[in-house]
């Protein structure tokens, strides 16, 4: 079976900080995979090499088995960043079509994808609005439907819950759970422990280093925890 | 086509930033007529002598603004010396000679601009200028009105400019846009083209106050100063974007005003450099604003066609090209493609 991302012995270092050490990740076409760790562990340095924005150190990155960065893969993935990347002189409507204009999307169809994102993330209300008048989380999810502009088979978030209420949460989870059933495979990089239960695999990240990489119900049951925390505290302490 | 898409968007940004597009248009303006109107000094009177000049001249010249008074020869000799009027006129061999005080660089400047408007194209009235006291002075006002237009275009767009593209960094959207199929060249000519449409007509704008409201001395032709003009903000644009990769934040970014913008304005021309080192001068070699300056005045002041200044001109391409080359170039530290 082929694998969507392939990372290859990943090592990288900021001057003489090590990020990341020996990285080796594989994920499948068609699951929501959770990189989890704590603060500084490398989950951003991870997902900004599989979209190309990174060149690692050491080691190789694959999409869709091509090398990374390749312009061509950079159509099939949707990015949404930890900051909000975002224009805030220009409204949503005018932040959207500049997005979709860079994927060339003509403009009728830009203009029905601009519905259907900002349906999906319920901010037709404010569609033309300055995102500078919009809130943090209003922010958040207007990050998440320019990502999704695209129709990407690849999304990868980057924290894209924080910020965002326990409602609104739930109902981005529902979106990911759709566009999962359509075949997308979607990456996203979490701290908390209830986002991480929700995924079909999880990497347990550490200090740069994968500590584990399982489905949560193996990773718990592997050392008889009951909650994905005792697995992250107890690989966590094993690896010190 | 994603250059197109990036154009777009930086203008409609303008639209919405309505400071910094006033910064862009409305500061140069503002400070240029300051500076006008200090260094212009309008309000006094312009005394002048008029010796044997014909009736016919005489009635053109007293439309103009010039206190005039016909006199002897002798009468106006002894009059300038001591500083009783400005200058004289006399007529020799059915030719005009103007004789300028020439210690006040302002009057002389004054007067010879009025000089200049009463008898602007005839060429049997080809003036002969000469000045009582020394003449270099006379130059450097002169000198100093193309050199600051061109100043002010370049400091501000290098400022906007090099601002927004830093900032697309620090917000975070310069990654984004690296990570969707666009190329590293589409981002730097997408900003070149948006900001290069928007200084075309802060260059006209700028050039046009200048010469017609502020009465900057002009002899030559206006398109000429508008290419030289936006081919300075191009240069300060591009610059802009290039060191705003070596800034961290917009303090960084106004931290190079000390390094790059202040001393242009010692060697560009503001000054005349001609007595110093040579080595001395060759820092100015290396400077965009000189060549834009050096090109603004000869066009200004001489009525210079593009053979004369072609060599500033094909300079300051160069030196666009080789900083949007360098940028192009400094975005593989985001994205190695």
């Amino acid at each position: 079976m082929s694998s969507v991302v392939q990372m290859n012995n990943i090592s990288h270092k900021f001057g003489k900080t090590t990020i990341l050490q020996d990285i080796n990740l594989s994920i499948n076409k068609g699951e929501i995979f959770g990189l989890l760790g704590p603060s500084g562990s490398g989950k951003t340095t991870i997902v900004k090499m599989m979209t190309g924005i990174l060149s690692p150190g050491e080691g190789e990155v694959f999409l869709n088995e091509e090398l990374m960065p390749s312009l061509k893969q950079m159509k099939r993935y949707g990015f949404m960043a930890q900051s909000d990347a975002l224009y805030q002189e220009l409204t949503a409507r005018e932040n959207l079509d500049f997005f979709g204009s860079l994927y060339k999307l003509s403009k009728s169809k830009r203009k029905h994808r601009i519905q259907e994102v900002m349906d999906m993330v319920d901010l037709m209300k404010h569609l033309d609005q300055p995102v500078e008048t919009y809130s943090g989380g209003m922010k958040r999810r207007l990050s998440l439907a320019a990502a999704l502009i695209h129709e990407p088979e690849i999304i990868i978030l980057d924290e894209p819950t924080v910020g965002i209420d326990p409602v609104l949460r739930q109902s981005i989870w529902q979106e990911l759970y759709r566009l999962k059933d359509n075949g997308v495979t979607i990456i996203v990089t979490t701290h908390v422990m209830d986002e991480a239960e929700k995924c079909d695999r999880l990497a347990m990240l550490r200090d740069g280093k994968v500590i584990a990489v399982d489905s949560p119900d193996h990773l718990k049951e592997g050392i008889g925890a009951s909650t994905i925390e005792e697995v992250f505290l107890h690989y966590g302490g094993a690896a010190q | 086509m994603n250059t197109w898409t990036l154009m777009k968007r930086i203008l409609k940004q303008f639209r919405r930033d309505k400071r910094s597009m006033a910064l862009m248009i409305a500061a140069p303006i503002f400070v240029l007529t300051l500076m006008w109107l200090v260094l212009d000094g309008d309000s006094k009177t312009l005394n002048v002598g008029l010796v044997d000049v014909p009736a016919p001249f005489q009635e053109t010249l007293e439309k103009t603004e010039l206190e005039l008074t016909s006199m002897s020869l002798e009468k106006a000799q002894k009059e300038i010396d001591d500083g009783e009027i400005d200058a004289f006129l006399q007529w020799k061999e059915q030719k005009p000679y103007l004789t300028l005080e020439g210690s006040d660089p302002n009057t002389a400047g004054a007067i010879r601009n009025e000089f200049q408007a009463a008898a602007p194209n005839d060429p049997t009235k080809e003036m002969n200028v000469s000045f009582w006291h020394g003449s270099e002075d006379m130059e450097l006002f002169d000198y100093i009105g193309p050199v600051l237009i061109g100043f002010f275009v370049f400091f501000f767009v290098f400022i906007v400019g090099g601002v927004s593209f830093l900032r697309e960094r620090t917000q975070g959207t310069l990654e984004r846009l690296l990570a969707s199929p666009i190329k590293r060249s589409e981002v730097v000519f997408g900003y070149l083209g948006g900001f290069g449409l928007f200084t075309i007509l802060q260059s006209i704008l700028i050039a046009v106050f200048s010469i017609y409201v502020l009465k900057v001395y002009m002899t030559g032709s206006l398109v000429y100063v508008l290419i030289i003009t936006f081919l300075l903000a191009l240069t300060a644009l591009s610059l802009g974007t290039l060191l705003s990769a070596f800034a961290k934040n917009e303090f960084q970014m106004i931290q190079f005003i000390p390094l790059v913008i202040v001393p242009q304005v010692f060697f560009s021309g503001l000054f005349p450099i001609e007595g110093l080192a040579v080595w001395l001068q060759a820092i100015g070699r290396i400077m965009p604003l000189t060549y834009g300056a050096e090109a603004l005045r000869g066009i200004m002041l001489r009525d210079e066609g593009i053979a004369e200044f072609q060599l500033s001109m094909y300079i300051l391409i160069g030196f666009v090209v080789l900083f949007t080359l360098l940028n192009i170039f400094a975005l593989k530290r985001h994205r190695r493609l």
